[in-house]
C-alpha cells in the first residue's frame, strides 16, 4: 500500500510511529531537541486510551518504563544527549535482565550540557552499551523522518525477539526538520512472553532481574548474553549502500551524516571524483564484513561525521590496514556542508591518487608517484576538517 | 470403670505463610527483614493478593525479597524502585503492587523518585524499612543515621555540622494530599510486630480501595551494623530510636474523611 507523503516533524512522526506501533506506555521528560516527542505522547497517549508519565527525572522515566516493560508492555521512552546519560544505568540493568524497551535518543551537542544543536557526539556511548558491564544494545540510526517511522516498529520487534533493550539513535536535525514522511507504521504482531510479570496465578512466580550474586552463575548468564549478542549480529545487520558500482572513494557516513554526504557525492561526481555511501543502519551490530568487502573495491574511506570523529573508531576496526581512511567531522551542533564535505572527497581523491609510469629523460619506465604533492589542500584549515588517519601510530 | 479420654482437636495455629518461600533467609540473626517478610506474607494470604501480586526489590540487603517471596517480583535499580513500581502498576491496574525498600535506598539515592511516586498518588504499598544503616555494604551511615550514632563512615559519631540531621522522610511526605496513609512502626516487640501488621494491613487495603499512595515505615534493627547483640538491638529500637521516630499513624486520610462525613 503506498500512501501520500505526509509533511511532518520528525520528533512528532517518530512518537506517532510508536503509538501506531501498539506502544502500551510512553515515559519521558522535558528535554531539548527532543521535547517535541513528549508533547504529542502527553495528547495522543490518553487519546488512545494508553499510558503517559511526564517523569521527575530522565532516571524517573527510564525506570518507570523497566517496571511496565516488565510485565511485557510494549514501553517508549525518549530523550536527548544528557538526559541519555542519566538513562544508562537502567538500561544496563535492563540488558542484565532482559527487558525490552525501545529508547529514543535525538542527540544534541557535548559534552556536558553541550549545545542543543545536533550531534552524533553519543556513538561510542550507545554501541558500547551505555551503561556499566558487558552488554550491547541494538543501535538503529535512522537517515529520513520516513525511515525512522519504520524503524521505531522494527525496533519493538527486535527488542522483544531477543529480549533487549533497542536504542535508535537520531539526531537534533532528524528530530526538528520536517520533510514529506511515508507514513508506514506497523504494528509488529505480539509473542507471548514466558518471562512477563502478571502475578503468579496457575503458575510458579517469575523474577525479572540481573543479580547472580554468585561468580559461576554470572558468568553463566553472561555467556547467555553474548551469545545472544552474537545472534543479533548475525541476524540484525543492516547497512545501505549508494553508487558503490563505479566509486572509487567511500564515503562512511549515518543518520544525518549521511544527508550531507549524498549531496557531497553528488558535488565530488560533477568534478569527475566517482564517490559512493555506505550507510551503516545498525549501528551495533556494525557491518564490518560488508563494508570490508566495499573498501577491497575502492582508493579511500572518508567518514564522515557530526562528531570529532567516533564512528571512525568502527571503520578503521572493520578496515584495517588495506585502506586509507581519512575524516571529516563538525563537533558542537555544527553540521557539515556539502561543499565542504566534497572538498574533502576531492583530497583524499588525489591524495590516493594510483602511482604510475612514464619514461624518464632517458625512455626508461620510472614509478611516478602524485600523492601527495598534487593534493588540493582544503582552502581554510580552520573551517574544514581533513585528517589522514595514521594507523598503528 | 474407665474413664475415656478425648484426643483434643487438632489445628494448626502457627506455620509458613503461604505466600513465602521455603528458602531460608540470609538475613544475620537479630535483623527485622524475616519478621517484616513475614508479616507482608501472612497479609497475602489473609488478604488472598498472592496470585495478583507484583513485589518491586530494591538494593540493599532486602534485594533477595524476591527468593523469599512466592510472587512475581521485579529488581530495580538503587533508589528507583517506586518508579519501577509506577510502571508496573500503570500497565497493570488490577493487580497489587508493592516496593520493598531500605532505608538508604528510600531516604538518600530515591528520594526523587519516592517524592514523586507519592505526589502523583500511585497506589502502590511502600514498605519502607528503617534501620538506620547501610546494612549491606557494611554498616555506613544512612540518612536516618541517629545523631551521634557511630558507624564505619561516622567513626566518631554522626554529628550535624558534617552531616546533618536524621530525615523524617514518611512525616515529609505525609504533607501531600496525594498520600492517602503513612505510618510508623516496628518489630522490637511482639506487640508492636502486631501493630506493624495492622498498618501494613490498612495500606494494603487503601491500595486495594485504589484511595491513593500509603507508605507504612517500620523501625528494624541492623544488630551487626549496629555492633550489638540481636536483643540490645531489639531494645535499642525500642527505648532510643523512636526518641528521633516516633511511633504512629501518621496521616489516614480517607480515615479522616470519613469521620468528617
Amino acid at each position: 500500500m503506498t500512501m501520500a507523503p505526509v509533511l511532518m516533524k520528525g520528533n512528532e512522526a517518530m512518537a506517532e510511529a510508536a503509538i501506531q506501533a501498539g506502544c502500551d506506555a510512553y515515559f519521558g521528560y522535558p528535554i531539548t531537541p527532543q521535547a517535541e516527542v513528549l508533547e504529542w505522547m502527553a495528547r495522543r497517549m490518553p487519546e488512545v486510551g494508553r499510558t503517559f508519565i511526564q517523569a521527575e527525572s530522565e532516571l524517573g522515566a527510564i525506570n518507570m518504563g523497566l517496571g511496565a516493560a516488565a510485565t511485557g508492555a510494549r514501553v517508549f521512552v525518549s530523550s536527548s544527549s544528557p538526559g541519555i546519560s542519566l538513562m544508562a544505568e537502567a538500561m544496563s540493568y535492563m540488558a542484565g535482565s532482559e527487558v525490552p524497551l525501545v529508547l529514543l535518543n535525538v542527540m544534541r551537542g557535548g559534552p556536558g550540557l553541550g549545545s542543543i544543536g545536533a550531534s552524533q557526539s553519543d556513538y561510542w556511548q550507545a554501541t558500547r552499551g551505555h551503561g556499566h558491564g558487558d552488554y550491547h544494545v541494538p543501535v538503529l540510526a535512522p537517515s529520513s523522518i520516513s525511515e525512522a517511522v519504520a524503524i521505531v516498529a522494527d525496533a519493538f520487534e527486535i527488542a522483544e525477539r531477543y529480549r533487549t533493550p533497542v536504542m535508535i539513535l537520531a539526531d537534533g536535525v532528524l528530530g526538528q526538520q520536517m520533510e514529506p514522511v511515508v507514513t508506514e507504521y506497523r504494528n509488529p504482531p505480539r509473542q507471548e512472553f514466558d518471562w512477563a510479570l502478571s502475578g503468579a496465578k496457575g503458575r510458579p512466580p517469575r523474577v525479572v532481574r540481573s543479580l547472580h550474586l554468585q561468580p559461576y552463575e554470572l558468568e553463566e548468564h553472561n555467556d547467555h548474553l553474548q551469545k545472544k549478542f552474537e545472534l543479533i549480529a548475525a541476524q540484525e545487520t543492516r547497512f545501505a549502500t549508494e553508487d558503490l558500482d563505479d566509486a572509487d572513494i567511500l564515503i562512511v557516513a549515518y543518520g544525518t551524516a549521511a544527508r550531507v554526504a549524498r549531496s557531497a557525492c553528488e558535488r565530488a561526481r560533477e568534478q569527475g571524483v566517482k564517490a559512493g555511501i555506505f550507510r551503516p543502519i545498525t549501528l551495533w551490530p556494525f557491518p564490518s564484513a560488508a563494508l570490508r568487502e566495499a573498501a577491497g573495491h575502492v582508493r579511500a574511506i572518508v567518514v564522515v561525521e557530526l562528531s570529532a570523529g567516533q564512528m571512525i573508531d568502527d571503520v578503521r576496526l572493520a578496515v584495517g590496514e588495506r585502506t586509507p581512511v581519512y575524516f571529516h567531522g563538525r563537533t558542537g551542533g555544527m553540521v557539515p556542508t556539502p561543499t565542504e564535505v566534497a572538498q574533502t572527497l576531492l583530497g583524499a581523491a588525489a591524495d590516493t591518487e594510483p602511482d604510475y609510469w612514464l619514461p624518464d629523460d632517458a625512455g626508461v619506465p620510472t614509478l611516478q608517484t602524485r600523492a601527495p604533492s598534487s593534493r588540493s589542500e582544503p582552502a581554510d584549515p580552520d573551517e574544514i576538517l581533513l585528517r589522514p588517519v595514521e594507523l598503528f601510530e | 470403670m474407665t474413664a475415656t479420654i478425648e484426643a483434643p482437636e487438632r489445628r494448626i495455629i502457627y506455620q509458613r505463610p503461604e505466600s513465602l518461600s521455603e528458602k531460608s533467609t540470609h538475613y544475620c540473626p537479630g535483623c527485622g527483614h524475616g519478621i517484616i517478610h513475614r508479616l507482608i506474607g501472612e497479609l497475602l494470604d489473609e488478604m488472598n493478593l498472592t496470585e495478583r501480586t507484583i513485589g518491586v526489590a530494591s538494593v540493599g540487603c532486602s534485594v533477595f525479597a524476591y527468593d523469599y517471596f512466592d510472587v512475581d517480583f521485579v529488581e530495580s535499580p538503587h533508589g528507583r524502585a517506586p518508579a519501577v513500581a509506577t510502571g508496573v502498576r500503570r500497565v497493570q491496574p488490577d493487580k497489587f503492587v508493592f516496593t520493598y525498600q531500605g532505608d538508604g535506598d528510600l531516604a538518600a539515592i530515591g528520594t526523587a523518585e519516592i517524592i514523586h511516586a507519592a505526589a502523583r498518588g500511585e497506589l502502590l504499598s511502600v514498605i519502607f524499612v528503617n534501620n538506620g544503616i547501610y546494612g549491606m555494604t557494611g554498616g555506613q551511615m544512612a540518612p536516618t543515621t541517629l545523631l551521634g550514632q557511630r558507624t564505619t563512615s561516622s567513626p566518631l559519631g554522626r554529628e550535624v555540622g558534617a552531616a546533618g540531621v536524621p530525615i523524617p522522610i514518611t512525616e515529609m511526605l505525609a504533607v501531600l494530599p496525594s498520600v492517602a496513609y503513612a505510618a510508623r512502626g516496628s518489630i522490637a516487640n511482639p506487640q508492636l510486630i502486631g501493630r506493624a501488621k495492622q498498618m501494613l494491613k490498612r495500606s494494603f487495603e487503601i491500595q486495594e480501595k485504589k484511595l491513593g499512595f500509603s507508605i507504612v515505615e517500620i523501625l528494624s534493627t541492623c544488630p551487626v551494623g549496629w555492633g550489638m547483640t540481636a536483643s540490645q538491638a531489639m531494645e535499642h529500637v525500642e527505648k532510643e530510636v523512636v526518641s528521633t521516630y516516633p511511633l504512629g499513624v501518621i496521616v489516614d486520610r480517607p480515615l479522616q474523611a470519613a469521620q468528617e462525613a
